[in-house]
């Protein structure tokens, strides 16, 4: 209907295409970072839902020593289960050609001639086991794919002190490992650590475990309470060395896809709050400036007869246009963003299948949240004109009043040139939008600050993990508890040089009604591989009598130096003891306990035992050392420290540069949104005044100094600004990242900090630039005239 | 003067006892002090006056782009000084057409646009062609304000005044800016759509001369009617001595 108001609309639109743009780009941001967000979530939770409920990812879980098959009945008769599927898990050494150190694996039997009740396997390649069938196993996919294995491969496995030779007869995944960690690895490494399926008659057969199981999982009814089936459970179980039984919360592989999840969800909130912000404050300063030189076109549209209702929805079009065009550019690129952030989850969460996929209400939700903030930022700026009555906006705004600033109310006047007098004038004359405009760019270089904290602070984590806390070079790790002697024979082996003792115990910790799982670490008195360090990160000593526990676990439990835990030791003739904590140290990964190792021994009532070892190696003899403890059977497990640190390096390493260049990206567009329409709508403003400047013949450069001038202020402004707020928004991020695994060090470089202003600042130039070359072309004519 | 009480269709508009003050900071400006006038339906009104004589206020006021201080305004049988802002604006977009002192043209239309502007939301509207051609403009209809004279411009703002039939056409000073044969031509073009659609015209004016073709001239002085004559025989806008 109104088809000569939507040509002014289209026609003024493209006058100011360059602000509009930036507006857009910012919008765009916005949008992605949450279709990206929650796509991903969504795509996770969804692959995780269909893959848990088709393959019966079971409820609760419990891992003993032994137990006859027998007692089935009694754990169908907990109330509340519904099914119940016992086990045979064993851990195995593996040897692949080619590769100097040995990998480990986990056996898992499969009921022969029935499938599985519970954690069902999804079959990639090749066949299941026929029933009873020998000499053949199912490899996990991650495993097989490391080594380029292909079905009808063979597998050379130590299990039980013999060797075997299995061949590959199915590729498969599990929803049990998902995510799958290999025993004392702090990441996933999918070449040193698989999971591979045995028929339970063969295995049974092979680890001396016949009509018994190690391992069971249970179903829940859909009524059923999981309190009450794990106590129950463990009731049950005690009696066979059962572990605490703990559910689907407590499973490793669950918990990281989880935690990952709700990790997400905090970022997907965060970042696309502060670019819709952004852009809505955006929309606000151009739209106020819009309003402003149309004053007059407002006051004769009302004067012939246009309702506010029309006059106000004629600009609400103009940004609600944007508002189409950065939507479809940001659903656009959260769609790719969403599609290679879910393809790098690809390496770490082994699902069947995972796509990105994002459901309509986020995509809704994400548009509607951009619509909403950019249509405020719109009426507020249309509300004054608006009210204006249609003889007043015609007739052209008075002069703004100025006053001398604060600055020269302070009598610092004397020292200010009248071009300077010029530029604090205006920047003090709208206080409200000098805010906005330092909060925006302050606010780029937030992002930029928390994108390189990210690398910063993994660093550090990892060197104070590697360089300071685990200096050993591998980790040994025994089948089961060996006499202290064992340490010799290792000295003995090639090219190390140098073992220390570590006897390990899983514990059951209690304090009050605050209870965890844990293990308790027993360490030489003055460890000089495997430290423990103080708050400080200084080594520490392991204290003489009590336990040393990692801050975060003592956070968990509630208690303090000097308080008495109760540890339920989960092993042998299960003790419970009572032991006072002596000292509180500082841990980034993992909840340890730690404790003197003969003191350990002592509490448990065994003679001098060991669990591992850590040894330092001469790296020449890595291979000879390597290709020896291949052949040692009593050695279930072996980290090479070194290569757990490159992995991460590599996978997660890369991940995060991409999402530090994805930051850049962003926190350069909006610094560039910000200060380039700053810039303009200061030009649009004051082109009138700088032209008769030029008349009055001032230089180029004068001009300029007096339209950046303001600029420059605003950036010096919001520099601290942007410091400030970029720590606030790392330690949030450090403390929603502060979880049982990980705790992120807030640690930041003083290159951050400079790497943040220097992008802000380059933004900055290009934004004069761009604005710069518009000065040159005022033409001082129609400038004159008010035209614009 | 007043007794009809507004019962008589004839009369356009009728102000009584109608004030108009500003108030900037300390100082108030009584830009209209009690004016009371009818102004007939039909007819060609000029109004006279010195500079701040509260013409303009008057126009504005009578054409719901303001409101009075005090006093009362009828449109017809209805009492305009109660309207509400939504009725104002209905009044303005249905009855009245404006041409103001200082055109007010959009700069991004064309002239045929800016016309459209106007004929968009009226209920009965002419063309937009017919309109420029009413105005002798059909061939600039293409033309920006920017490439219009300001004679061209001001007869734009004829046309988009004239556009949508309105029943009043209210005019600010529409020659003030222009040269003597271009004023002509646009008083013609109000002369034409006064006589042929009887609309009610009120023009605001710093030339005597023009007063010759009104039917009624009203004289304002500091705020107040000073004289209203009545013209028996108004003459030609060519016949007008400048
Ligand atoms: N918005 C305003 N604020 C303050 N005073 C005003 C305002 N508008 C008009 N005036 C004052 O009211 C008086 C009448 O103004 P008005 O514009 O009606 O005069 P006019 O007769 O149209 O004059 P001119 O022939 O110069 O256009 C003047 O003294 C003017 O200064
Ligand atoms: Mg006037």
């Amino acid at each position: 209907m109104i088809e000569a108001l939507n040509k002014k609309l289209m026609r003024d639109l493209w006058r100011i295409k360059g602000q509009m743009l930036a507006i857009i780009l910012v919008m765009a941001c916005g949008i992605s970072t949450f279709i990206m967000s929650f796509g991903v979530i969504d795509s996770l939770k969804l692959s995780q839902d269909v893959y848990y409920d088709r393959y019966q990812f079971a409820d609760v879980f419990a891992q003993l020593q032994r137990a006859p098959q027998g007692i089935k009945q009694q754990v169908m008769d907990i109330p509340g289960v519904s099914a119940v599927e016992m086990r045979v898990v064993f851990g195995v050494t593996i040897q692949v050609d080619g590769m100097d150190e040995p990998a480990t694996g986990k056996l898992i039997s499969l009921p022969d001639g029935r499938t599985p009740l519970l954690n069902n396997l999804y079959l990639r390649r090749g066949r299941m086991l026929y029933p009873d069938e020998d000499g053949a196993i199912l490899s996990s996919e991650a495993f097989a794919d490391a080594h380029g294995f292909a079905l009808g491969d063979r597998i050379s496995m130590v299990i039980n002190g013999h060797r075997q030779a299995l061949k590959i007869v199915g590729i498969v995944l599990s929803p049990e490992y998902v995510y799958s960690l290999g025993p004392g690895a702090l990441f996933p490494d999918d070449k040193r650590f698989g999971t591979f399926w045995m028929s339970q008659r063969s295995l049974e057969a092979a680890v001396d475990m016949d009509g018994a199981f190690n391992d069971i999982s249970i179903r829940m009814d859909r009524g059923g309470n999981q309190e009450n089936i794990k106590q129950e459970l463990d009731i049950i179980l005690k009696p066979y060395g059962g572990l605490i039984s703990y559910g689907r919360d407590e499973q490793m592989s669950n918990w990281f896809v989880q935690n990952e999840m709700d990790q997400l969800r905090v970022m997907g909130y965060f970042a696309p709050v502060i670019f819709l912000c952004v852009a809505a404050f955006l929309v606000n300063v151009v739209m106020t400036r819009q309003v402003a030189t149309q004053r007059e076109q407002i006051g004769m549209l009302k004067a012939v007869g246009y309702t506010n209702g029309e006059i106000s929805l004629h600009y609400l079009k103009m940004v609600l246009m944007v508002v189409v065009v950065g939507s479809i550019l940001g659903v656009g690129t959260g769609v790719w963003l969403g599609a290679g952030m879910t393809n790098m989850y690809t390496q770490f969460f082994h699902f069947p299948i995972l796509q990105f996929s994002f459901s309509a209400e986020v995509m809704i939700f994400s548009v509607l949240f951009c619509t909403v903030s950019a249509v405020i930022g719109t009426l507020t700026a249309i509300r004054a004109a608006a009210k204006l009555p249609p003889a007043e906006a015609m007739r052209p705004e008075s002069p703004t009043h100025f006053r001398r600033t604060f600055l020269e109310r302070m009598g610092l006047e004397k020292y200010f040139s009248h071009l300077f007098r010029i530029v604090i004038r205006h920047v003090e004359r709208r206080p409200v939008r000098t805010l906005f405009s330092t909060v925006g760019i302050g606010l780029s270089m937030s992002i930029l600050i928390f994108a390189f904290f990210m690398e910063d602070s993994i660093n550090y984590m990892l060197e104070v993990q590697f360089d300071m806390a685990q200096r050993e070079d591998i980790s040994l790790g025994f089948v089961e508890p060996r006499s202290i002697n064992a340490l010799e024979e290792i000295r003995l082996l090639p090219g190390v040089l140098k073992v220390e003792p570590v006897r390990s115990v899983a514990v059951f910790l209690k304090f009050g009604h605050y209870a965890k799982r844990s293990s308790i670490m027993g360490l030489a008195p003055e460890p000089d591989l495997h430290r423990i360090l103080d708050r400080d990160l200084r080594a520490a000593r392991i204290p003489e009598q009590g336990l040393a526990l990692s801050s975060k676990l003592a956070e968990v439990l509630h208690v303090k130096k000097g308080d008495i835990l109760t540890v339920e030791v989960l092993e042998d003739r299960r003790p419970t003891l009572k032991i006072r904590v002596a000292e509180i140290v500082e841990e980034f990964i993992g909840l340890s306990a730690f404790m003197n190792i003969d003191q350990l021994n002592q509490h448990l009532n065994e003679g001098a035992v060991i669990t591992g070892a850590f040894v330092m190696v001469d790296p020449l003899w890595n291979g000879p050392l390597f290709q020896k403890i291949k052949d040692i059977p009593a050695i279930a497990s072996m980290n090479i420290l070194k290569k757990a640190r490159e992995i991460f390096r590599d996978i997660i390493g890369e991940n995060i540069l991409k999402m530090v260049a994805m930051n850049i990206i962003f926190a350069s567009l909006i610094s560039f949104g910000v200060i380039y329409n700053t810039a303009r709508i200061a030009l649009s403003e004051r082109g009138r005044e700088l032209a008769s400047l030029r008349v009055l013949g001032l230089t180029r450069g004068e001009v300029a100094y007096i339209l950046f001038g303001e600029m420059t202020i605003i950036i010096l402004m919001a520099i601290p600004v942007g410091l400030g707020i970029g720590y606030l928004m790392v330690l949030g991020m450090a403390q929603s990242m502060d979880t049982e695994l990980f705790r992120i060090p807030v640690i930041v470089d003083k290159d951050t900090y400079g790497l943040s202003v220097i992008i802000v600042i380059v933004s900055s130039v290009l934004s004069f630039y761009l604005v710069w070359r518009q000065v040159e072309n005022i033409d001082l004519v129609s400038a004159q005239k008010g035209v614009e | 003067m007043s007794e009809n009480n507004g019962v008589n269709g004839n009369i356009t508009f009728r102000t009584e006892g109608l004030t108009k003050d500003y108030v900037t900071g300390e100082t108030v400006v009584q830009a209209l002090r009690g004016v009371t006038l009818e102004i007939p339906k039909g007819d060609m009104v000029v109004l006279l006056g010195p500079s701040g004589s509260g013409k303009s206020t008057f126009l504005n006021i009578i054409g719901g782009l303001d409101s009075p201080t005090s006093g009362e305004v009828y449109f017809k049988k209805d009492k305009l000084s109660d309207y509400s802002e939504q009725q104002l604006t209905r009044f303005r977009r249905h009855n009245v057409g404006f041409v103001f002192q200082s055109y007010n043209l959009v700069p991004s239309l064309t002239a045929y646009e800016n016309v459209a502007l106007v004929t968009d939301i009226a209920l009965d509207p002419i063309p937009p062609m017919e309109a420029l051609k009413a105005v002798n403009l059909e061939n600039r209809a293409r033309h920006f304000p920017s490439q219009l004279s300001g004679g061209e411009q001001q007869r734009v703002a004829i046309a988009r005044a004239l556009a949508k039939r309105p029943e009043v056409l209210l005019c600010d000073e529409p020659t003030g800016a222009l040269d003597s044969e271009t004023g002509i031509v646009v008083l013609k073009a109000l002369q034409e759509v006064n006589k042929n659609y009887g609309t009610t015209t009120i023009i605001i004016t710093h030339n005597a001369a023009i007063a010759d073709m009104a039917d009624r001239v009203i004289y304002f002085g500091d705020g107040q009617v000073v004289d209203v004559k009545v013209n028996k025989n108004p003459v030609g806008p060519e016949e007008i001595s400048w």
